[in-house]
């Protein structure tokens, strides 16, 4: 069956160090996606996407598969009951680029992904909120969420 | 925020957008088939507009390039006027004039 890809942009002024900060960092992270994104972050290292509150659910697990940074963090992205089955494993990358000096182009690619199905339309509606959130979160302090 | 609105201010990108929301990730010879109408010059400078303004995110694949759309900046219009507790009301009256304009629901 064919994939579906979807790719997201947009500008932060910010440096590249605390972009892959807000992303990788458990408590940054949590403070304007509502998740806490948990991982050492090394390459073949598990990943996991924690709720904030006392259940501390894992809605979202991975790998991460490529990890440069502050340029590039390649992950596997799956449900926690969907990650042994290849077909649902979908897949991020975060490239972090300067632009314009003081500026952050950063692109969130979501490829991979079964069409039609419940991950499609979870991201769709969910990547335009994260990361208008986490623009606001570095440029003024505040997320969105 | 100027070029965004500039560049949703014309039917033609709004349809190249509508056709990227329905497939995402095309041509430009994958575009131009779809639109009969409109000149490859013309696609193509719409097309540069809407990347302008980050509402298409453009990512080369070999010799082709692929385009997507990025809802991201509408998205941060509508945070900036839109706040969080309008936003469910919102969506129940959209729901109810798509209902009750398509007549089949």
């Amino acid at each position: 069956m064919s994939k579906t890809s979807f790719v997201y942009v947009t500008y932060i002024r910010a440096t590249p160090d605390a972009v892959w900060q807000a992303i990788t960092d458990a408590d940054f992270s949590g403070r304007y996606w509502g998740h806490s994104n948990v991982s050492d972050w090394s390459v073949g290292a598990p990943w996991e996407h924690r709720r904030l509150d006392a259940s501390k659910k894992v809605d979202l697990v991975g790998t991460v598969i490529e990890s440069e940074p502050p340029r590039r963090l390649v992950i596997t992205w799956a449900f926690p009951g969907d990650i042994e089955e290849p077909a649902k494993v979908s897949r991020v990358a975060f490239d972090i680029e300067t632009h314009k000096d003081d500026m952050v182009r950063l692109t969130v690619s979501h490829t991979e992904l079964e069409p039609g199905g419940e991950m499609e339309r979870g991201i769709t509606e969910g990547w335009p909120i994260v990361l208008s959130s986490l623009k606001s979160f570095l440029e003024t302090g505040k997320g969105l969420i | 925020m100027d070029l965004v609105f500039k560049a949703l201010a014309d039917a033609s990108r709004r349809d190249l957008l509508d056709r990227l929301r329905a497939d995402n990730g095309q041509t430009l010879n994958q575009l131009c088939a779809g639109l009969p109408g409109m000149s490859r010059q013309a696609v193509s400078k719409h097309l540069a507009i809407l990347e302008e303004a980050n509402l298409i995110a453009a990512v080369r694949r070999g010799r082709e390039k692929l385009h997507y759309l990025n809802p991201v900046p509408i998205h941060e219009i509508a945070e900036r006027w839109i706040g969080k507790f309008e936003r469910s009301r919102l969506d129940a009256l959209s729901q109810l004039k798509k209902a009750l304009e398509s007549g089949d629901e």
